[in-house]
């Protein structure tokens, strides 16, 4: 790749990191959190866009981003106060940022950001012209975004030092060692050095004879400028040398908790290039790791995800082969070796933890999707004339990177329709007794190996009477069916039941409920809703942790092996013949334990040959799924419940109705994972099952 | 490829023949990936009689057709004596099921012909051309287009 498009590609990877730890920011300071290090963080965020815009020539994104930055300094200094008021118009700002980041990313139109621009004029209480002209100037020393000259010394005592080295590689050629410097520099006082990477390239085009390295040093307690000049003497040739008197900082922590990981990342993957550098660069950890001891900062290095997936891919092979082996030894009667046995355990224990330990690479904390949530909200309470507040919980909650991929779409909906349909006008609920800002909480929690996401709001909750109506009039249900409260609520889920007299421009983007739960089950997941009328709605998500294994029961049909997602089966029974009753043409119902549901021959439906006919000879397995609702299935036998890797088939073949994924057993042979929702819908298409269904009152 | 080129390296190509039906073929040694003898397969549901199922090749599920059955010749009884041949082509990897390999050809352009028209379209849009070689006739069949035709969604919905 081009290493101009490369460092391109980093600096909008930076950019996602970096708005998003702005919005973060704002929305601290929208709760009333602003305390300087919240200010700072923001600040910094804006800075290090506007920087690295700057050396790419993306001028609108730049420009914006200076008159942003300007009113985030009178923040900082204490002229503006960030009043509920200013920070919307922070939030707005904000906003606009990430769409002109977008807009640069892509290659895309103007940003409109007129309007929005003149109201931070107003924070600023700086005009236009004053202004625009700053951003050119900037240009020429964007890409290296110290904090040197950001902040005026109003402070009459100056008594620390802000100083900028950065050595050319003659000073390395003469021998002189960066770290000595600094050390001596350590010996005038209290030192806060911070290494700046951002000219480091990538490792493939790093020269090593080169210089990339400079240092942002600031150096307290020193009382004599040329004490330090005195240092960087013999260097002073063969380096960029900036010295400045500064205002003591107070905390030099706020910065650093949102610094120092990006910049502690890198020196893991450049040591090996340069002696002199490297060496520099990891001696001088220590002394990172010390200022930033508080808030304690991991080490992280950037992994291309194809790599983080190869290695899954090898350790579920690692899994498989090591069931084959366990296998082979069973076959071979060498079970009675307990040393035998005992190694074999040992292996499967450790396979497991690496196994844990490989997709704990893939996961990442659920706030990357939520962070996306408080702008939508905004934008919809703007676009709905309601106030809503909304609250998030468990931004922590780490899943699987696949998870977090799908989880945006589904969650984007959930809240729409939360603020759309769920919540009422600031009059409506005045009337209510309720306060007229309604609340929408997004939260996440680990629970029993799943994730449960929840949209809760205080709305007017579901109408049943309108649901179950619409339900009749589209011949979802029949009139005499009779449901319970949940049922009815669940019936929004319903294909065909979102429809166009419902369609407004927020929530009807095409999207029904029901294709919003469709993807979720295909994710191994499920959605209800629970809803109380005049109090609100709930909905929740549960999820498996990751889409790379599968807890699945293992069972015999025919000559076949098939897998059945755990999370989908209720119960399993050997039905009594009595049970099963033929129902229409060719269908049959079970009794269980009373009541009726659908009973499918797991052969019929796929056609394999060889398998029991007597379905009262075999097991029946209980599932139920969001798609198709309670339903059993009739098997040869249940070998057992074991954790499978999904392996598709798609991308060599095609989507197989009823088929999910394909695994590989014990034995090498290839199993396949059965989709209950696609299995059963096929035979409903074929028009057998409505019968049931209405026989049944579902 | 094309023929108005002086003859250059790149005008021979090299190709793997096998034999099914009694008929000998040849594919692109670029396209194959290796070759393995015939393992049992696991069936997939509603797919039409070509499509073998699946086996595992090394982690990778892999789909198997059978060409016999492709060319419309009835299914292959498959014993340990047949072979599955690998190909990646294009964006797909699927192994083809062929009674035995049997040669590797150097074949230059010019000996390539065109395919006669005697069989039907549907037949003719994978086979690449006609190789005669000391009077034997070998059929050159293009990977990339068999493995996209036999993920065809239309086959599937008439055979499902």
């Amino acid at each position: 790749m081009d290493p101009m498009e490369a460092i391109k590609q980093t600096y909008f990877q930076e950019c996602d990191e970096l708005l998003l730890a702005m919005e973060e920011g704002l929305i601290a300071m929208e709760n009333g959190e602003a305390d300087g290090e919240v200010i700072n963080a923001v600040f910094r965020a804006v800075h290090s866009i506007k920087g690295g815009g700057g050396a790419f020539g993306f001028d609108l994104l730049v420009g914006f981003a200076h008159v942003f930055e300007t009113v985030l300094d009178h923040i900082r200094s204490g002229q503006l106060a960030p009043a509920a008021d200013v920070v919307k118009i922070l939030l707005k700002a904000g906003d606009t940022l990430s769409d002109h980041v977008m807009a640069a990313r892509d290659g895309a139109g103007e940003v409109q950001d007129t309007d929005i621009k003149a109201e931070l004029y107003m924070l600023s209480g700086a005009g236009p012209d004053a202004e625009e002209a700053a951003p050119t100037e900037m240009e020429g020393i964007a890409f290296t975004p110290i904090r040197l000259d950001i902040e005026e010394p109003p402070c009459p005592a100056p008594c620390s030092w802000r100083i900028r080295f950065a050595p050319h590689a003659e000073l390395y050629a003469k021998a002189n060692e960066p770290f000595l410097i600094l050390r001596e520099l350590g010996r005038l006082g209290a030192l806060e050095v911070r290494a700046d990477l951002t000219r480091m390239p990538d490792l493939s085009v790093l020269e090593p004879d080169q210089a990339y390295l400079a240092w942002d040093v600031v150096l307290t307690g020193c009382d004599d400028r040329r004490k330090i000049e005195d240092v960087f003497e013999f260097v002073t040739d063969d380096c960029d040398l900036e010295i400045r008197e500064d205002v003591p900082l107070p905390p030099l922590a706020c910065a650093s908790r949102t610094a120092a990981p990006e910049e502690l990342q890198v020196p893991e993957t450049v040591q090996p290039a340069s002696a002199a550098q490297s060496d520099a660069s990891s001696d001088k950890k220590p002394v990172l790791a010390a200022q930033a001891l508080e808030t304690a900062p991991k080490q992280i290095i950037r992994v291309d995800l194809d790599k983080v997936d190869r290695l899954v891919n090898l350790v579920g092979e690692l899994v498989i082969t090591q069931a084959m082996l366990t296998q082979r030894v069973v076959e071979c009667g060498q079970t009675h070796s307990a040393a035998v046995s005992a190694g074999l355990n040992e292996l499967e224990h450790l396979l497991r933890q690496l196994q844990e330990s490989v997709m704990a690479i893939r996961t990442q904390p659920v706030k990357s999707v939520f962070q996306r949530m408080p702008r939508l909200v905004r934008e919809l309470a703007a676009q709905t004339n309601k106030q809503v507040h909304l609250a998030l919980e468990g931004e922590a909650t780490e899943v699987d990177k696949t998870v977090i991929e799908r989880l945006g779409e589904p969650l984007t909906h959930m809240i729409r329709n939360a603020i759309d349909h769920g919540l009422e006008s600031p009059d409506e609920r005045i009337a209510a007794g309720k306060p007229a800002e309604g609340s929408v909480k997004l939260s996440a929690e680990h629970r029993g190996g799943r994730i449960v996401i929840e949209v809760a709001d205080d709305g007017r909750g579901i109408d049943r009477a309108r649901v179950r109506a619409k339900a009749m009039e589209r011949g979802l249900i029949s009139a005499s069916a009779s449901l319970s409260d949940d049922e009815v609520d669940n019936l929004i889920f319903l294909p065909g039941f979102s429809t166009a007299s419902q369609v407004s421009n927020i929530s009807g983007r095409g999207v029904g409920l029901d294709v919003v739960r469709r993807n979720i089950v295909e994710l191994g997941g499920r959605i209800v809703i629970s809803s109380t009328a005049g109090k609100g709605s709930r909905f929740s998500l549960t999820l498996p942790l990751t889409l790379a294994v599968l807890d699945g029961m293992v069972v015999a049909v025919g000559n076949e092996t098939y897998i059945l997602p755990l999370s989908h089966i209720v119960e399993s029974l050997r039905p009594k013949a009595s049970d099963i009753r033929p129902f229409g043409s060719s269908g049959r119902l079970l009794n269980v334990r009373g009541g009726y549901v659908p009973l499918y021959s797991v052969a019929d439906l796929l056609g394999v040959t060889g398998a029991q006919d007597d379905l009262a000879a075999g097991v029946v397995i209980l599932v139920e799924s969001e798609g198709v609702g309670r339903t059993a299935l009739a098997v040869d036998t249940i070998i057992g419940q074991r954790q499978v890797v999904i392996k598709s088939f798609e991308s060599n073949y095609r989507h197989i109705e009823g088929i999910a994924a394909a695994t590989i057993l014990g034995d090498g042979r290839v199993a396949l994972i059965l989709d209950i929702d696609g299995l059963v819908a096929r035979c409903r298409e074929n028009g057998r099952s409505r019968e049931y269904l209405q026989a049944i009152g579902a | 490829m094309s023929p108005n080129q002086h003859e250059t390296a790149q005008d021979r190509r090299q190709y793997i023949t096998f034999l099914a039906t009694g008929q000998e073929f040849a594919a692109d040694i670029m396209t194959i990936r290796e070759i393995r003898g015939w393992t049992d397969t696991t069936a997939l549901p509603h797919v039409p009689d070509y499509v073998r199922g699946v086996i595992n090749l090394r982690g990778m599920v892999l789909p198997v057709i059978d060409l016999k059955a492709r060319l419309g010749l009835g299914v292959t009884e498959a014993t340990a004596k047949h072979v599955i041949i690998v190909v990646n082509a294009g964006e797909r990897t699927i192994g083809i099921l062929v009674d035995a390999v049997s040669d590797i050809l150097t074949v230059t352009s010019t000996e390539i012909q065109s395919v006669p028209d005697v069989v039907r379209e549907s037949q003719n849009e994978y086979v690449e051309g006609i190789a005669v070689l000391d009077g034997r006739m070998v059929t050159l069949l293009g990977m990339a287009k068999l493995t996209a035709s036999f993920a065809g969604d239309k086959i599937l919905e008439q055979a499902a």
